[in-house]
Protein backbone atom coordinates (compact mmCIF):
# COMPACT_ATOMS: atom_id res chain seq x y z
CA UNK A 1 0.00 0.00 0.00
CA UNK A 2 1.30 3.32 -0.82
CA UNK A 3 -0.47 6.37 0.96
CA UNK A 4 -3.18 3.72 1.89
CA UNK A 5 -3.31 2.65 -1.58
CA UNK A 6 -2.89 -1.22 -2.00
CA UNK A 7 -0.68 -1.10 -4.83
CA UNK A 8 0.23 -4.99 -5.32
CA UNK A 9 -1.66 -8.20 -3.90
CA UNK A 10 -0.18 -11.77 -4.04
CA UNK A 11 -2.17 -14.20 -1.69
CA UNK A 12 -0.90 -17.33 -0.79
CA UNK A 13 3.02 -16.97 -2.11
CA UNK A 14 5.78 -17.76 -0.48
CA UNK A 15 8.09 -14.43 0.17
CA UNK A 16 10.42 -15.34 -2.47
CA UNK A 17 7.14 -16.02 -5.24
CA UNK A 18 5.95 -12.47 -3.64
CA UNK A 19 9.39 -10.89 -3.84
CA UNK A 20 9.84 -11.92 -7.51
CA UNK A 21 6.71 -10.71 -8.86
CA UNK A 22 6.52 -7.33 -6.67
CA UNK A 23 9.85 -6.67 -8.50
CA UNK A 24 8.18 -7.27 -11.61
CA UNK A 25 5.59 -5.35 -10.96
CA UNK A 26 6.64 -2.15 -10.54
CA UNK A 27 9.19 -2.54 -12.90
CA UNK A 28 12.31 -2.64 -11.03
CA UNK A 29 15.44 -3.39 -12.82
CA UNK A 30 18.43 -3.89 -10.43
CA UNK A 31 20.05 -7.24 -10.54
CA UNK A 32 21.79 -7.14 -7.67
CA UNK A 33 18.33 -7.66 -5.84
CA UNK A 34 18.32 -11.29 -6.77
CA UNK A 35 21.58 -11.79 -4.13
CA UNK A 36 20.31 -9.93 -1.20
CA UNK A 37 18.37 -11.86 1.50
CA UNK A 38 15.23 -11.77 2.49
CA UNK A 39 14.70 -8.89 4.93
CA UNK A 40 17.11 -6.88 2.28
CA UNK A 41 14.94 -8.16 -0.51
CA UNK A 42 12.02 -6.43 2.04
CA UNK A 43 13.55 -3.28 2.81
CA UNK A 44 14.77 -2.76 -0.45
CA UNK A 45 11.19 -3.19 -2.40
CA UNK A 46 9.51 -1.13 0.06
CA UNK A 47 12.03 1.39 -0.24
CA UNK A 48 12.36 1.39 -3.91
CA UNK A 49 8.71 2.56 -4.02
CA UNK A 50 8.71 5.41 -1.90
CA UNK A 51 11.91 6.42 -2.94
CA UNK A 52 11.83 6.41 -6.61
CA UNK A 53 9.79 9.82 -6.76
CA UNK A 54 12.00 11.47 -3.62
CA UNK A 55 15.55 10.69 -4.82
CA UNK A 56 16.99 13.02 -7.85
CA UNK A 57 19.71 11.59 -10.13
CA UNK A 58 22.64 13.14 -9.84
CA UNK A 59 21.88 15.54 -6.80
CA UNK A 60 22.95 15.48 -3.24
CA UNK A 61 20.24 13.34 -1.46
CA UNK A 62 20.37 13.96 2.32
CA UNK A 63 17.83 11.57 3.34
CA UNK A 64 18.98 9.78 6.32
CA UNK A 65 17.49 6.21 7.04
CA UNK A 66 16.42 4.98 10.57
CA UNK A 67 15.22 1.39 10.37
CA UNK A 68 14.19 -1.26 13.19
CA UNK A 69 13.05 -4.57 13.60
CA UNK A 70 12.29 -7.10 16.13
CA UNK A 71 14.67 -10.19 14.71
CA UNK A 72 17.20 -8.52 13.62
CA UNK A 73 19.09 -10.79 11.06
CA UNK A 74 17.34 -14.15 12.67
CA UNK A 75 16.47 -15.32 9.61
CA UNK A 76 20.08 -15.61 7.54
CA UNK A 77 21.70 -16.02 11.40
CA UNK A 78 19.67 -19.45 11.49
CA UNK A 79 20.63 -20.25 7.71
CA UNK A 80 24.35 -19.34 8.50
CA UNK A 81 24.38 -21.19 11.61
CA UNK A 82 22.74 -24.55 9.33
CA UNK A 83 26.21 -24.04 7.29
CA UNK A 84 27.84 -24.58 10.01
CA UNK A 85 26.53 -27.09 12.28
CA UNK A 86 27.79 -30.53 10.39
CA UNK A 87 31.12 -30.94 10.73
CA UNK A 88 30.96 -33.50 7.75
CA UNK A 89 28.85 -30.83 5.76
CA UNK A 90 30.41 -27.54 6.33
CA UNK A 91 30.21 -24.83 4.30
CA UNK A 92 30.41 -20.95 5.95
CA UNK A 93 29.72 -18.79 2.62
CA UNK A 94 30.47 -15.18 2.89
CA UNK A 95 28.16 -14.21 1.09
CA UNK A 96 25.66 -15.35 3.40
CA UNK A 97 27.54 -14.33 6.38
CA UNK A 98 27.71 -10.73 5.59
CA UNK A 99 23.84 -10.71 5.83
CA UNK A 100 24.30 -11.63 9.59
CA UNK A 101 23.70 -7.88 10.80
CA UNK A 102 20.54 -5.95 10.26
CA UNK A 103 21.97 -2.95 8.76
CA UNK A 104 22.85 -4.40 5.72
CA UNK A 105 19.65 -3.69 4.63
CA UNK A 106 20.20 0.10 5.05
CA UNK A 107 23.20 -0.41 2.93
CA UNK A 108 22.01 -2.29 0.42
CA UNK A 109 19.38 1.28 0.15
CA UNK A 110 22.15 3.88 0.04
CA UNK A 111 23.91 2.37 -2.33
CA UNK A 112 21.04 1.97 -4.62
CA UNK A 113 19.85 5.41 -4.32
CA UNK A 114 23.74 6.76 -4.03
CA UNK A 115 22.31 8.23 -0.44
CA UNK A 116 25.73 9.40 1.74
CA UNK A 117 23.29 10.03 4.50
CA UNK A 118 22.93 9.24 8.53
CA UNK A 119 21.77 6.06 9.22
CA UNK A 120 21.31 3.66 12.02
CA UNK A 121 19.86 0.70 12.73
CA UNK A 122 17.55 -0.31 16.06
CA UNK A 123 16.07 -3.28 17.48
CA UNK A 124 12.73 -3.54 19.94
CA UNK A 125 10.44 -5.92 21.50
CA UNK A 126 7.76 -3.73 19.34
CA UNK A 127 7.06 -0.81 16.91
CA UNK A 128 8.22 2.01 19.15
CA UNK A 129 6.82 4.72 17.59
CA UNK A 130 7.81 6.78 20.15
CA UNK A 131 11.47 6.81 19.88
CA UNK A 132 11.40 6.72 16.00
CA UNK A 133 9.54 9.68 15.95
CA UNK A 134 11.80 11.44 18.88
CA UNK A 135 14.99 10.23 16.44
CA UNK A 136 13.66 11.60 13.17
CA UNK A 137 12.71 14.86 14.89
CA UNK A 138 16.33 15.01 15.91
CA UNK A 139 18.08 14.56 12.59
CA UNK A 140 16.00 17.19 10.80
CA UNK A 141 16.08 19.42 14.01
CA UNK A 142 19.76 19.62 14.01
CA UNK A 143 20.42 19.58 9.80
CA UNK A 144 21.99 16.39 9.96
CA UNK A 145 19.38 15.49 7.30
CA UNK A 146 17.12 17.07 5.04
CA UNK A 147 15.12 14.16 5.04
CA UNK A 148 14.42 10.68 6.83
CA UNK A 149 12.62 7.75 5.99
CA UNK A 150 11.60 5.75 8.71
CA UNK A 151 10.91 2.13 8.21
CA UNK A 152 10.12 -1.26 10.32
CA UNK A 153 11.49 -4.26 8.60
CA UNK A 154 10.58 -7.66 10.13
CA UNK A 155 11.12 -10.44 8.42
CA UNK A 156 11.63 -14.00 10.25
CA UNK A 157 10.56 -17.61 8.35
CA UNK A 158 7.70 -16.06 6.00
CA UNK A 159 6.49 -13.60 8.59
CA UNK A 160 7.39 -10.21 7.50
CA UNK A 161 6.19 -6.88 7.29
CA UNK A 162 7.17 -3.08 6.43
CA UNK A 163 6.03 0.14 7.23
CA UNK A 164 8.12 2.73 5.56
CA UNK A 165 7.42 6.71 5.96
CA UNK A 166 8.75 9.72 4.86
CA UNK A 167 9.38 12.48 7.61
CA UNK A 168 10.30 16.08 6.37
CA UNK A 169 10.67 19.39 7.05
CA UNK A 170 7.06 20.30 5.38
CA UNK A 171 4.28 17.65 4.61
CA UNK A 172 0.29 17.24 4.61
CA UNK A 173 0.56 15.00 8.07
CA UNK A 174 1.84 15.82 10.99
CA UNK A 175 4.89 13.65 12.16
CA UNK A 176 3.81 12.67 15.78
CA UNK A 177 3.36 8.86 17.54
CA UNK A 178 -0.04 8.61 17.23
CA UNK A 179 -0.34 8.87 13.64
CA UNK A 180 3.08 6.81 13.25
CA UNK A 181 1.36 3.95 15.25
CA UNK A 182 -1.76 4.69 12.96
CA UNK A 183 0.25 3.95 9.81
CA UNK A 184 2.01 0.54 11.51
CA UNK A 185 -1.37 -0.92 12.22
CA UNK A 186 -3.03 -0.29 9.35
CA UNK B 1 5.09 13.84 7.10
CA UNK B 2 5.35 16.92 8.77
CA UNK B 3 8.28 17.10 11.74
CA UNK B 4 7.31 20.13 13.75
CA UNK B 5 9.63 22.55 14.97
CA UNK B 6 9.56 21.85 18.66
CA UNK B 7 12.92 20.40 19.05
CA UNK B 8 14.31 23.44 17.78
CA UNK B 9 16.46 24.10 21.53
CA UNK B 10 17.98 20.88 21.50
CA UNK B 11 21.53 21.74 20.44
CA UNK B 12 21.94 24.06 23.35
CA UNK B 13 21.88 21.21 25.86
CA UNK B 14 25.30 19.68 26.70
CA UNK B 15 25.78 15.80 27.41
CA UNK B 16 28.62 14.20 29.33
CA UNK B 17 30.50 11.00 29.64
CA UNK B 18 30.84 11.24 33.34
CA UNK B 19 31.31 7.47 34.36
CA UNK B 20 32.76 4.36 32.59
CA UNK B 21 34.13 0.82 33.07
CA UNK B 22 34.90 -2.16 30.87
CA UNK B 23 35.32 -5.75 31.21
CA UNK B 24 38.08 -7.43 29.01
CA UNK B 25 40.78 -10.32 29.04
CA UNK B 26 43.26 -7.15 30.44
CA UNK B 27 40.68 -6.65 33.58
CA UNK B 28 37.40 -6.16 34.93
CA UNK B 29 37.27 -2.07 35.61
CA UNK B 30 38.98 0.68 33.72
CA UNK B 31 42.26 1.08 36.14
CA UNK B 32 42.85 -2.73 35.35
CA UNK B 33 43.11 -2.54 32.13
CA UNK B 34 45.02 1.43 31.85
CA UNK B 35 47.59 -0.28 33.43
CA UNK B 36 47.70 -3.09 31.21
CA UNK B 37 47.57 -0.88 28.20
CA UNK B 38 50.55 1.15 29.88
CA UNK B 39 52.80 -2.13 29.46
CA UNK B 40 51.83 -3.01 26.23
CA UNK B 41 50.20 -6.31 27.57
CA UNK B 42 47.63 -7.92 24.78
CA UNK B 43 44.56 -9.82 25.49
CA UNK B 44 45.41 -12.15 22.16
CA UNK B 45 46.13 -15.58 22.95
CA UNK B 46 46.48 -18.66 20.57
CA UNK B 47 43.67 -21.21 20.50
CA UNK B 48 43.22 -25.00 19.35
CA UNK B 49 40.51 -26.48 17.22
CA UNK B 50 37.29 -24.79 16.90
CA UNK B 51 35.09 -25.79 14.18
CA UNK B 52 37.07 -26.09 11.30
CA UNK B 53 39.52 -23.97 12.36
CA UNK B 54 43.30 -25.68 13.29
CA UNK B 55 44.24 -22.57 15.09
CA UNK B 56 43.27 -18.75 15.79
CA UNK B 57 44.81 -16.12 17.88
CA UNK B 58 41.89 -14.30 19.67
CA UNK B 59 41.01 -12.43 22.54
CA UNK B 60 39.23 -14.12 24.93
CA UNK B 61 38.12 -13.73 28.65
CA UNK B 62 38.36 -16.54 31.03
CA UNK B 63 35.58 -17.77 31.71
CA UNK B 64 36.16 -19.22 35.22
CA UNK B 65 37.11 -15.54 36.05
CA UNK B 66 33.92 -14.42 35.06
CA UNK B 67 31.62 -16.56 37.25
CA UNK B 68 33.88 -15.91 40.26
CA UNK B 69 33.34 -12.22 39.35
CA UNK B 70 29.58 -12.53 39.00
CA UNK B 71 29.56 -14.97 42.14
CA UNK B 72 30.21 -11.82 44.17
CA UNK B 73 27.63 -9.17 43.02
CA UNK B 74 24.74 -12.03 42.13
CA UNK B 75 23.30 -15.55 43.24
CA UNK B 76 21.76 -15.87 40.15
CA UNK B 77 22.75 -18.27 37.96
CA UNK B 78 20.76 -17.94 34.81
CA UNK B 79 22.82 -16.20 32.81
CA UNK B 80 24.85 -16.34 29.93
CA UNK B 81 28.53 -16.01 29.77
CA UNK B 82 27.81 -12.20 27.80
CA UNK B 83 24.69 -11.47 30.23
CA UNK B 84 27.36 -11.74 33.07
CA UNK B 85 29.99 -9.44 31.68
CA UNK B 86 27.42 -6.64 30.57
CA UNK B 87 26.04 -6.80 34.37
CA UNK B 88 29.33 -6.73 35.31
CA UNK B 89 30.55 -3.98 33.77
CA UNK B 90 27.56 -1.90 34.01
CA UNK B 91 26.98 -2.79 37.91
CA UNK B 92 30.16 0.29 39.12
CA UNK B 93 28.33 2.92 36.99
CA UNK B 94 24.31 2.00 38.46
CA UNK B 95 25.33 2.44 41.90
CA UNK B 96 26.37 6.06 41.49
CA UNK B 97 23.15 6.96 39.83
CA UNK B 98 19.98 7.02 40.24
CA UNK B 99 17.67 5.39 37.61
CA UNK B 100 14.38 6.91 36.70
CA UNK B 101 11.66 6.96 33.84
CA UNK B 102 13.58 9.47 32.22
CA UNK B 103 16.82 7.28 32.11
CA UNK B 104 17.40 5.55 29.05
CA UNK B 105 18.95 2.21 28.53
CA UNK B 106 21.12 1.80 25.56
CA UNK B 107 22.83 -1.38 24.56
CA UNK B 108 25.25 -2.12 21.80
CA UNK B 109 25.49 -5.61 20.00
CA UNK B 110 26.10 -6.83 16.85
CA UNK B 111 25.60 -10.88 17.31
CA UNK B 112 24.06 -11.07 21.18
CA UNK B 113 24.05 -14.47 22.19
CA UNK B 114 24.22 -15.78 18.91
CA UNK B 115 26.00 -18.64 20.47
CA UNK B 116 22.88 -20.34 21.76
CA UNK B 117 21.91 -21.27 18.52
CA UNK B 118 24.90 -23.96 18.73
CA UNK B 119 22.48 -25.91 20.65
CA UNK B 120 19.00 -27.24 18.46
CA UNK B 121 17.41 -27.61 21.99
CA UNK B 122 17.88 -23.94 22.79
CA UNK B 123 14.51 -22.12 21.66
CA UNK B 124 15.63 -19.69 18.85
CA UNK B 125 13.79 -16.74 20.91
CA UNK B 126 16.84 -16.98 23.31
CA UNK B 127 18.97 -15.21 20.61
CA UNK B 128 16.67 -11.88 20.29
CA UNK B 129 18.54 -9.01 20.75
CA UNK B 130 15.77 -7.13 22.44
CA UNK B 131 15.35 -10.31 24.86
CA UNK B 132 18.74 -10.02 25.75
CA UNK B 133 18.18 -6.19 26.21
CA UNK B 134 15.10 -6.55 28.39
CA UNK B 135 17.36 -9.07 30.71
CA UNK B 136 19.90 -6.84 31.54
CA UNK B 137 17.89 -3.85 32.02
CA UNK B 138 15.19 -5.87 34.34
CA UNK B 139 18.17 -7.05 36.49
CA UNK B 140 18.89 -3.71 37.09
CA UNK B 141 15.17 -1.97 37.44
CA UNK B 142 15.09 -0.23 34.26
CA UNK B 143 11.72 0.80 33.45
CA UNK B 144 11.98 2.36 29.84
CA UNK B 145 11.70 0.12 26.87
CA UNK B 146 15.48 -0.62 25.57
CA UNK B 147 17.55 0.72 22.54
CA UNK B 148 19.35 -1.50 21.15
CA UNK B 149 21.41 -0.48 18.26
CA UNK B 150 22.84 -3.32 15.77
CA UNK B 151 24.66 -1.40 12.85
CA UNK B 152 27.74 -3.80 12.56
CA UNK B 153 30.99 -2.59 13.77
CA UNK B 154 29.99 1.08 14.73
CA UNK B 155 27.33 0.10 16.92
CA UNK B 156 29.58 0.85 20.06
CA UNK B 157 30.26 4.83 18.95
CA UNK B 158 27.12 4.99 17.30
CA UNK B 159 25.60 4.03 20.40
CA UNK B 160 27.03 7.21 22.40
CA UNK B 161 25.68 9.29 19.85
CA UNK B 162 22.11 7.70 19.81
CA UNK B 163 22.43 8.37 23.72
CA UNK B 164 23.38 11.84 23.08
CA UNK B 165 20.81 12.92 20.25
CA UNK B 166 17.45 11.22 22.20
CA UNK B 167 19.01 13.02 25.42
CA UNK B 168 19.05 16.44 23.41
CA UNK B 169 15.49 15.59 22.57
CA UNK B 170 14.08 16.13 26.05
CA UNK B 171 13.06 12.75 26.34
CA UNK B 172 15.70 11.25 29.00
CA UNK B 173 17.77 13.25 30.85
CA UNK B 174 20.57 10.50 31.14
CA UNK B 175 21.55 6.95 29.72
CA UNK B 176 23.48 4.27 30.51
CA UNK B 177 25.28 2.58 27.58
CA UNK B 178 26.16 -0.69 27.44
CA UNK B 179 28.24 -3.16 24.88
CA UNK B 180 28.92 -6.44 24.42
CA UNK B 181 29.89 -9.24 22.00
CA UNK B 182 31.39 -12.43 22.46
CA UNK B 183 33.52 -14.76 20.17
CA UNK B 184 31.41 -17.82 18.69
CA UNK B 185 31.90 -19.98 15.96
CA UNK B 186 29.55 -18.06 14.70
CA UNK B 187 31.63 -15.25 13.92
CA UNK B 188 35.11 -16.81 14.09
CA UNK B 189 34.05 -19.12 10.52
CA UNK B 190 32.09 -15.93 9.23
CA UNK B 191 35.52 -13.87 9.10
CA UNK B 192 37.23 -16.84 7.82
CA UNK B 193 35.13 -17.62 5.00
CA UNK B 194 35.70 -14.00 4.26
CA UNK B 195 39.37 -14.13 4.81
CA UNK B 196 39.42 -11.61 6.88
CA UNK B 197 41.11 -13.22 9.61
CA UNK B 198 45.04 -12.69 10.69
CA UNK B 199 46.77 -15.72 11.28
CA UNK B 200 49.03 -13.48 13.65
CA UNK B 201 47.82 -11.29 16.13
CA UNK B 202 46.50 -8.23 13.92
CA UNK B 203 48.86 -5.41 13.02
CA UNK B 204 47.20 -1.78 12.28
CA UNK B 205 48.01 -0.21 10.11
CA UNK B 206 51.21 -2.03 9.30
CA UNK B 207 53.20 -2.93 6.06
CA UNK B 208 52.47 -6.78 7.05
CA UNK B 209 48.74 -6.80 8.03
CA UNK B 210 46.68 -9.61 6.97
CA UNK B 211 43.18 -9.25 8.85
CA UNK B 212 41.92 -9.06 11.88
CA UNK B 213 41.72 -10.69 15.20
CA UNK B 214 38.64 -11.39 16.83
CA UNK B 215 38.19 -10.57 20.68
CA UNK B 216 35.49 -10.14 23.46
CA UNK B 217 34.50 -7.56 25.59
CA UNK B 218 31.49 -5.41 27.81
CA UNK B 219 31.92 -1.83 28.25
CA UNK B 220 29.57 0.32 29.93
CA UNK B 221 29.31 4.31 30.18
CA UNK B 222 27.35 6.92 32.00
CA UNK B 223 25.78 9.95 29.95
CA UNK B 224 24.27 12.87 32.11
CA UNK B 225 22.72 16.50 31.08
CA UNK B 226 23.00 17.08 34.69
CA UNK B 227 25.70 19.99 34.53
CA UNK B 228 25.80 19.42 38.69
CA UNK B 229 26.69 15.60 38.15
CA UNK B 230 29.48 16.92 36.03
CA UNK B 231 33.59 16.99 37.69
CA UNK B 232 36.61 17.42 36.37
CA UNK B 233 37.73 14.37 33.99
CA UNK B 234 34.25 14.32 32.36
CA UNK B 235 33.98 14.49 28.90
CA UNK B 236 31.30 16.37 26.84
CA UNK B 237 30.08 14.93 23.59
CA UNK B 238 30.53 17.55 21.13
CA UNK B 239 29.39 16.34 17.85
CA UNK B 240 28.53 13.16 15.84
CA UNK B 241 27.76 11.82 12.94
CA UNK B 242 26.97 8.31 10.93
CA UNK B 243 27.10 8.44 7.43
CA UNK B 244 27.27 5.48 4.91
CA UNK B 245 29.11 4.91 2.15
CA UNK B 246 26.68 3.96 -0.17
CA UNK B 247 29.62 2.06 -2.39
CA UNK B 248 29.53 -1.84 -0.95
CA UNK B 249 27.96 -3.64 1.78
CA UNK B 250 31.41 -5.79 2.22
CA UNK B 251 33.95 -3.22 1.64
CA UNK B 252 34.69 0.69 2.69
CA UNK B 253 34.65 3.17 0.47
CA UNK B 254 38.10 3.73 -1.29
CA UNK B 255 37.97 7.62 -1.17
CA UNK B 256 37.20 7.07 2.70
CA UNK B 257 33.66 9.14 1.88
CA UNK B 258 31.49 7.93 4.70
CA UNK B 259 33.64 8.50 7.30
CA UNK B 260 35.40 12.17 5.78
CA UNK B 261 31.55 13.03 6.10
CA UNK B 262 30.87 11.66 9.81
CA UNK B 263 34.11 13.74 10.61
CA UNK B 264 32.53 16.84 9.38
CA UNK B 265 29.13 16.68 10.54
CA UNK B 266 30.81 16.09 13.81
CA UNK B 267 33.21 19.32 13.97
CA UNK B 268 30.57 21.30 11.92
CA UNK B 269 27.92 20.06 15.21
CA UNK B 270 30.98 21.45 17.88
CA UNK B 271 32.32 24.17 16.00
CA UNK B 272 35.70 23.26 16.97
CA UNK B 273 38.37 24.08 14.19
CA UNK B 274 40.03 20.50 13.57
CA UNK B 275 43.69 22.22 14.24
CA UNK B 276 42.43 21.79 18.19
CA UNK B 277 42.56 17.84 17.95
CA UNK B 278 45.13 16.44 19.92
CA UNK B 279 43.93 12.31 19.77
CA UNK B 280 42.22 10.04 17.48
CA UNK B 281 41.04 6.78 18.45
CA UNK B 282 41.05 5.07 15.17
CA UNK B 283 38.78 1.94 14.21
CA UNK B 284 42.26 0.14 12.47
CA UNK B 285 40.81 -3.42 12.33
CA UNK B 286 44.03 -4.26 10.74
CA UNK B 287 42.55 -5.33 7.46
CA UNK B 288 43.99 -4.20 4.20
CA UNK B 289 40.99 -1.91 2.98
CA UNK B 290 40.26 -0.58 6.61
CA UNK B 291 43.22 0.92 7.31
CA UNK B 292 44.38 1.90 4.26
CA UNK B 293 40.55 3.63 3.62
CA UNK B 294 41.12 5.69 7.39
CA UNK B 295 44.34 6.71 6.21
CA UNK B 296 43.01 8.53 3.08
CA UNK B 297 39.78 10.11 4.73
CA UNK B 298 42.47 11.49 7.61
CA UNK B 299 44.32 12.89 4.78
CA UNK B 300 41.29 14.14 2.68
CA UNK B 301 40.12 16.31 6.14
CA UNK B 302 43.61 17.46 7.08
CA UNK B 303 43.96 15.65 10.59
CA UNK B 304 46.56 13.26 9.24
CA UNK B 305 49.32 14.79 11.87
CA UNK B 306 46.95 13.87 14.41
CA UNK B 307 48.17 11.19 16.83
CA UNK B 308 46.14 8.49 16.54
CA UNK B 309 46.22 4.31 17.60
CA UNK B 310 44.40 1.43 17.42
CA UNK B 311 43.60 -0.44 20.24
CA UNK B 312 42.74 -3.91 18.27
CA UNK B 313 46.15 -4.96 18.72
CA UNK B 314 45.38 -5.14 22.71
CA UNK B 315 41.77 -6.28 22.80
CA UNK B 316 40.95 -7.73 19.02
CA UNK B 317 38.04 -6.81 17.51
CA UNK B 318 35.43 -6.84 19.66
CA UNK B 319 32.52 -6.23 16.83
CA UNK B 320 29.37 -3.69 18.56
CA UNK B 321 31.75 -3.82 22.14
CA UNK B 322 34.71 -2.14 20.37
CA UNK B 323 33.56 1.62 19.87
CA UNK B 324 32.47 1.69 23.22
CA UNK B 325 35.41 -0.02 24.73
CA UNK B 326 37.79 2.60 22.63
CA UNK B 327 36.04 5.46 23.87
CA UNK B 328 36.20 4.07 27.41
CA UNK B 329 39.82 3.76 27.06
CA UNK B 330 40.06 7.09 24.79
CA UNK B 331 38.72 8.90 27.59
CA UNK B 332 41.44 7.77 30.40
CA UNK B 333 43.98 8.81 27.77
CA UNK B 334 42.29 12.03 27.84
CA UNK B 335 42.11 11.89 32.20
CA UNK B 336 46.15 11.12 31.91
CA UNK B 337 47.72 13.06 29.14
CA UNK B 338 48.92 9.94 28.04
CA UNK B 339 49.33 8.44 24.22
CA UNK B 340 49.08 4.41 24.25
CA UNK B 341 51.59 3.02 21.32
CA UNK B 342 49.39 1.99 18.46
CA UNK B 343 50.25 -2.00 19.21
CA UNK B 344 51.48 -4.37 16.01
CA UNK B 345 52.27 -1.10 14.07
CA UNK B 346 56.45 -1.50 13.14
CA UNK B 347 56.35 0.17 9.60
CA UNK B 348 54.12 2.18 7.94
CA UNK B 349 51.81 0.10 5.57
CA UNK B 350 49.12 2.53 4.41
CA UNK B 351 49.69 5.06 0.87
CA UNK B 352 48.62 7.91 3.16
CA UNK B 353 51.07 9.69 6.41
CA UNK B 354 49.29 9.25 8.86
CA UNK B 355 50.96 9.98 12.97
CA UNK B 356 50.67 6.19 14.85
CA UNK B 357 51.44 6.67 18.13
CA UNK B 358 55.15 4.38 18.65
CA UNK B 359 55.48 4.51 21.96
CA UNK B 360 53.74 5.77 24.86
CA UNK B 361 53.84 9.61 25.15
CA UNK B 362 52.23 12.27 27.45
CA UNK B 363 50.40 14.42 25.85
CA UNK B 364 47.86 17.27 26.69
CA UNK B 365 44.29 16.16 25.31
CA UNK B 366 41.74 18.28 25.16
CA UNK B 367 40.01 17.51 22.42
CA UNK B 368 39.66 13.52 20.56
CA UNK B 369 37.88 11.56 17.90
CA UNK B 370 36.72 8.20 18.19
CA UNK B 371 35.89 6.44 14.94
CA UNK B 372 34.46 3.45 13.62
CA UNK B 373 33.74 1.79 10.06
CA UNK B 374 31.36 -0.97 9.34
CA UNK B 375 30.03 -3.90 7.29
CA UNK B 376 27.19 -2.21 5.21
CA UNK B 377 28.93 0.34 4.78
CA UNK B 378 28.50 2.38 7.65
CA UNK B 379 30.85 4.56 9.35
CA UNK B 380 30.36 6.44 12.78
CA UNK B 381 32.51 9.16 14.28
CA UNK B 382 31.95 11.14 17.47
CA UNK B 383 34.13 14.57 19.28
CA UNK B 384 34.40 14.74 22.76
CA UNK B 385 35.88 17.78 24.94
CA UNK B 386 37.56 16.87 28.37
CA UNK B 387 35.89 19.08 31.44
CA UNK B 388 39.18 21.04 33.22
Amino acid sequence: MVNGVKQFELEQASFSEFAKAAYKNFNMDYPKFFKMDNLSKLAFLASEIILGSKVKEGEENNIALVFANQSSSLDTDVKYQGSIADKENYFPSPAVFVYTLPNICIGEISIRHKLQSENAFFVFEDFNAEFMTNYADLLLATNKAEKVLCGWVEYYQENYKAILYMVEKQGDLEHNKEIVNTLYNK
Amino acid sequence: MEAKSRLAEVVVKNVYITKTNCVTPLGFDVASNWQALLKGQSGIQRFEKLGMLESFYASVVDSDKIDTAFASISDKNHFTKLEKMLILALMPLIGQYNITNKTAFVFSTTKGNIGLLEDENNAVEGAHLAVLAKKISSFFGFSTEPIVVSNACVSGVLAIAVAKRMIQTGVYDNAFVVAGDAVSEFVLSGFNSFQAMSEAPCKPYDEERNGVTLGEAAAAVYLTSRETEVRPGAVKVIGDGAINDANHISGPSRTGEGLFRSIESAFAEAGVAKEKLDYISAHGTATLYNDEMEAVAFNRLGINTVSVNSLKAFYGHTLGASGLLETVIAIESARNNQLIASKGFAKMGVSQPISIITKNEEKEINFFLKTASGFGGCNTAVLFEKVV
